[in-house]
Formats: C-alpha cells, sequence, structure tokens
C-alpha cells in the first residue's frame, strides 16, 4: 500500500520535473537559431559586461571635471570625446550602463511584483474584485504612460529612486491586462477542473497550476518592457526630470549634449546611440522569445 | 435599440467612467503631496497671509469630497483653475498652445499612415525578400529609436550640416518637417509592422484567391480586396497608440521649442505650476478618451461584426 501511493505521487513529479528541463532546452535551442534574437542577447551581455566592468575598461573617472578639455572631439586619448565639463564620454556612458539597466530591472520588477498577482486574482476570481481592477487598470490607461511617470515625477520630485517608481508604476497596468487574458483562458482548462475536482486549494491551485502557465507572455512582456523602462527613464533624464547630474545618466547626457549642438554634436551622439542599442537588444531578444516561446502568443502580446 | 447604438453607448459610458476615474487621480495628485499644496503653490516666499489667502481660494480649508465635488463642477463648466506662475486661467493658456501640439500630432499621424500603410503593405506583397528584410529592419530601428535622439541627429544633419530646415521654432511652413518626421517615426514603425502581419494574414484568404481566380490585375487584388480588410486591426493600433504619440509630443516639442502643450508641461512642472500641470494632464486624458472613442466608432462603422457581436 504505501509503496503503492509513493510510486503515484513520485512518478508525476519525476516526469514533470524532466519535461520542465526539457522544455528550457527545447526554448533555447529554437532560440539559438533566430539571429536576430542572438544578436539582441549578445548586445545586451555586452552592455552588461561593459557596465559590470566599467572600472576596468576606463582609466577616467565618470564625474571627475577637467576645465582644460572641454568638448573635445573623439581622439586617441578619449575614444568618444569629451563633455562641456571636460569629462570622458566613454567613461560616463559605461558607468551609465549599471544605471540605465538597474533602473529598467527594477523598474519592470516593480510592474511584475504589483501587475502579476493582481492580474491572476482579476482573472481567477472574476467578480466585483475583477470589476473594481478593470476599472482601474482603465483609468490607469487613459494617462499615456509616459505623461503618467511624468505626472508621477513631477509630484515625487526627481531622483533615482522616483524615477524607477514613476517608470514602475507606469507598467503596471499593461501586465495586469496580460496576466488576466491568460487566466481568463487558463481557468477553462481541464486541469484546473481536475485539481479543483480533487479538492486542491485556491493557493494551491494559483501558485502551481495557473502562475507557471501564465509566465511565458509575461516573460515576453518583460523583456519588451525593459526596453521602454530604459526609453521611458532616458526621456525623463533628458527633460532634467530623471537621475540628476553629475550622475553619469545616459538621457541626462543626452540633455545636457544639446546646448552643443552646433559646436560638439558628438557629445549628444553617442550617448544617444547606446540607449538605441540598448532598446534594440531587448526588442530584438523580445521578438525572438515570443516566437521561440509559442507561436499562439503573437496574439496576446 | 439596435445593436449599433448599444455599443456606442456601452463604448461611451467606458469612456466617461475613465475620464471621472482620471479626474479623481488629477485632483489626488497635488492634495496626497507631504506638506502643505498651498504653500508648494505660493512659493517658500511668499508670507503666512499670502499661503491662508491662496488655501481658502482654493478651498483647501474644506473636507476632501467637498473639495472634490467643487473641482469636478468648476471642471463641467470648462474652469480649470488659475496658473500658479502667471495667474492667468489654465484654459486660456491651454487654448492658446492645443493648436500647435495638434498640428504636430495630426500630420505626424497623417505621415504614419500613410508611410506605415505602404510600407507593410510592400513588406508583406514582398514577404522574406531583400525589401521585406529592409522594412523590417527599418521598422525595429524606429520602434527602439528614442525620439529625442532622433530629433537632435535630424537638426544636426538638415538645419546644421546642410542647413536645409529650420532648427526649432514654428515660424513658416518648413519648421513642421523635422518635428513631425521625428514624432511619426515611432507611430510609423508600429503601423509598418501591424499592417504587415495583417497583410500576410488576409492574403491567405479565400476571397484574395478567388479574387486572384477571376483574373484580377494584381494591384486590384491587392488594393481593393486584400488593403481595405487589413486596415481593419491597424486603425485599432493608430488609436491605442495615440497616447504614446501625445507622450512623445512632450519629448519632440521639448527637442524643437515646439509651442506647444508638451512644452508647457515640461515649463510648469520646472516652475511647479501644479494647476497648470493638472488642467495639461487633463486635456491629454481627455484627448486620448476622445480619439479611443472615435476609433471604437469607426472600428463598428468598417467591420459590421463588431456592431452586431
Amino acid at each position: 500500500m504505501g509503496s503503492i501511493s509513493f510510486t503515484r505521487w513520485w512518478i508525476p513529479g519525476f516526469v514533470m520535473a524532466k519535461r520542465k528541463k526539457q522544455g528550457i532546452l527545447a526554448v533555447w535551442r529554437r532560440l539559438r537559431r533566430q539571429h536576430a534574437a542572438m544578436l539582441g542577447l549578445f548586445i545586451i551581455a555586452s552592455l552588461a559586461l561593459l557596465g559590470i566592468f566599467a572600472p576596468f575598461l576606463t582609466p577616467y573617472d565618470p564625474v571627475k571635471q577637467d576645465l582644460t578639455h572641454v568638448l573635445l572631439p573623439p581622439s586617441r586619448f578619449h575614444l568618444l570625446g569629451t563633455d562641456h565639463l571636460g569629462r570622458d564620454i566613454l567613461a560616463r556612458i559605461l558607468y551609465g550602463t549599471r544605471l540605465s539597466l538597474f533602473i529598467g530591472f527594477l523598474a519592470v520588477g516593480l510592474g511584475l511584483l504589483v501587475g502579476v498577482p493582481l492580474g491572476i486574482i482579476s482573472g481567477y476570481y472574476g467578480g466585483w474584485l475583477d470589476i473594481v481592477i478593470q476599472r482601474f487598470v482603465d483609468v490607469m490607461l487613459a494617462f499615456p504612460s509616459f505623461l503618467l511617470a511624468l505626472s508621477l515625477v513631477s509630484l515625487l520630485g526627481v531622483g533615482l529612486t522616483n524615477v524607477i517608481l514613476a517608470v514602475g508604476v507606469s507598467t503596471i497596468p499593461s501586465f495586469i491586462r496580460l496576466t488576466r487574458g491568460s487566466v481568463l483562458v487558463i481557468r477553462e482548462q481541464t486541469y484546473i477542473e481536475a485539481a479543483k475536482a480533487v479538492g486542491a486549494h485556491d493557493t494551491t491551485i494559483l501558485f502551481k497550476h495557473i502562475l507557471p502557465n501564465t509566465l511565458t507572455p509575461v516573460i515576453v512582456q518583460a523583456t519588451l518592457g525593459l526596453g521602454v523602462a530604459i526609453l521611458m527613464a532616458s526621456g525623463l533624464g533628458f527633460l532634467g526630470l530623471g537621475v540628476q547630474p553629475p550622475t553619469p545618466e545616459w538621457g541626462a547626457m543626452l540633455g545636457e549634449g544639446r546646448n552643443y549642438i552646433f559646436s560638439a554634436p558628438h557629445v549628444a551622439t553617442f550617448p544617444g546611440l547606446t540607449i538605441f542599442l540598448a532598446v534594440l537588444g531587448f526588442n530584438l531578444l523580445g521578438d525572438g522569445l515570443r516566437d521561440a516561446l509559442d507561436p499562439y502568443l503573437k496574439t496576446l502580446t | 435599440m439596435n445593436g449599433f447604438a448599444q455599443y456606442l453607448i456601452r463604448r461611451f459610458a467606458a469612456s466617461l467612467v475613465a475620464l471621472l476615474g482620471v479626474s479623481v487621480i488629477v485632483f489626488l495628485m497635488v492634495r496626497v503631496l507631504p506638506g502643505d499644496p498651498a504653500r508648494v503653490i505660493a512659493g517658500l516666499l511668499a508670507s503666512e497671509e499670502e499661503v491662508a489667502r491662496i488655501r481658502v481660494q482654493l478651498g483647501l480649508d474644506k473636507p476632501l469630497h467637498v473639495q472634490y465635488i467643487h473641482f469636478l463642477g468648476q471642471l463641467l463648466r470648462g474652469n480649470l483653475g488659475y496658473s500658479a506662475r502667471t495667474s492667468d486661467p489654465v484654459v486660456k493658456e491651454i487654448m492658446h498652445r492645443l493648436p500647435a501640439t495638434a498640428l504636430l500630432a495630426v500630420v505626424s499621424s497623417v505621415l504614419a499612415g500613410i508611410l506605415g500603410v505602404a510600407a507593410g503593405t510592400l513588406a508583406a506583397t514582398h514577404s522574406h525578400s531583400l525589401v521585406d528584410y529592409l522594412i523590417s529592419t527599418i521598422v525595429l530601428f524606429g520602434i527602439s529609436m528614442p525620439v529625442y535622439w532622433l530629433g537632435i541627429m535630424l537638426i544636426v544633419v538638415f538645419a546644421i550640416w546642410l542647413q536645409w530646415l529650420p532648427a526649432a521654432g514654428a515660424e513658416g511652413p518648413t519648421s513642421i518637417i523635422l518635428p513631425s518626421l521625428t514624432l511619426a517615426s515611432f507611430s510609423t514603425a508600429l503601423v509598418a509592422r501591424m499592417t504587415r502581419s495583417s497583410m500576410l494574414e488576409v492574403l491567405r484568404r479565400d476571397y484574395v484567391l478567388t479574387a486572384r481566380a477571376k483574373g484580377l490585375r494584381e494591384g486590384v487584388v491587392i488594393y481593393r480586396h486584400a488593403v481595405r480588410n487589413a486596415l481593419i486591426p491597424v486603425i485599432t493600433v493608430v488609436g491605442l497608440q495615440f497616447g504614446n504619440l501625445l507622450g512623445g509630443a512632450v519629448l519632440t516639442e521639448s527637442v524643437f521649442g515646439w509651442p506647444g502643450m508638451g512644452l508647457l508641461l515640461v515649463e510648469s512642472i520646472f516652475s511647479r505650476d501644479y494647476p497648470m500641470v493638472q488642467g495639461i494632464v487633463l486635456v491629454f486624458a481627455f484627448l486620448v478618451a476622445l480619439v479611443n472613442f472615435g476609433v471604437d466608432l469607426l472600428y463598428a462603422l468598417v467591420d459590421p461584426r463588431i456592431r452586431y457581436g
């Protein structure tokens, strides 16, 4: 008797674990065949490495001013030139990478942390809870996301934490919508009915059956969202409403550089190019993940 | 009541509820701030009497729900309060700046519609050719490009190096070319991407096969049968991303010194002119709701399935 129940419990778990592993490997294999996605991954990984090893890659201090060498064009000594305070642009871009990726990951993390549970609750329980959450999402979506972030920053004030908060909050509604949409589909599946029939608790169903199955579209959305978050954060920085000087931030560098486009266009060119590359990387990877994870997702995200 | 009217009323009600929610948030925006909003509006150098006067003037001495009802009543009468900086009515200043933003948004939308549909159609009819890959690459660039950077680069090339176009301001008919191209870039890419996938879907349909079997010229098949049907989902995308367009307008206006509401918003944030910020955010949300309602309407008109679904 004991041995029978042992097998009954053990085998499905074993099989599931094995299948899950194959699943990740299969996705990776499909992803690897997509050159565009691999290019995206390469760009992001390179930027991350450049950010991490910034102190070893440049001899310059990103905030140290040198007023005898201002607005120098790219040269052997300053590969990307210097800005209006004589700071090395390459060093500032490298250190800025840390900041932009950090903002992006934390902001999207905030969106996930709040949006996914609310979406699951809204989709799974339905009823008045769903109505309340969805009306809330409607209101949030009535604000264009950049304007929402802009309004939040105007209230909370500028600075790193508030930028992360503002950008993060503005990503919440889309995560709620997306998760709710897939929960509505999953909720009707036979395996949920089966779990309910054997008397599984709601928390078990939510965490073991619903959450893992909603993750696929969420991963895609989060990857694309990282690009959007970086764009928004640097947009705030560009307007002077983001991370404040002298912290090396790409958007703020671009904003400062625009005052010198007549005499030294390189000051604005390179930070912008880096933002573009980072966003491009996340977009390439996100599109590739969407195709590799599941073709049917094309209609969901 | 027929299905169309019901559909319209439902969509209209949804827009109203969303706008009401927006008004609550915008109302609370200033009130939830730590500290005294009257002090914030009056400025640090104002005297205690001045702050007290502003508090009474704004009705901040009354309970919150009374304040909101008053706020909503004023809103419905078209009164958005007074600028903390110039003391002029907020509505007056916004109405003064609205035409510039509207012009920029309309020109960019039209540009995005024409260029995006053309590029998407071209990519779909030549799918997996060199043209398709080229267009897809440009689309990806367009989606990933920070608008403010694109704007600056266009200024560097066309205003500084070539000196063909003005770098900033809104004087003369040529001054809108660079801002509208900048603002249109993201939308164009999105419309092109959507048109391509929608066209590929439609081109597989039986009625396209039938049209071809009848011996119609390929041009007629594409334009009369395929594009018209493929555009239905594209309309939704254009509507949904109108909000993004306005967000982009804030940045674009800021790059080009284009005298619209976006520039006014940034200036107002810097000068802590909260009544003005509130007013502009409300007007932007109202415009988004209006455009989305219009899109719902258009959608129902071109696709009868929606009306009776």
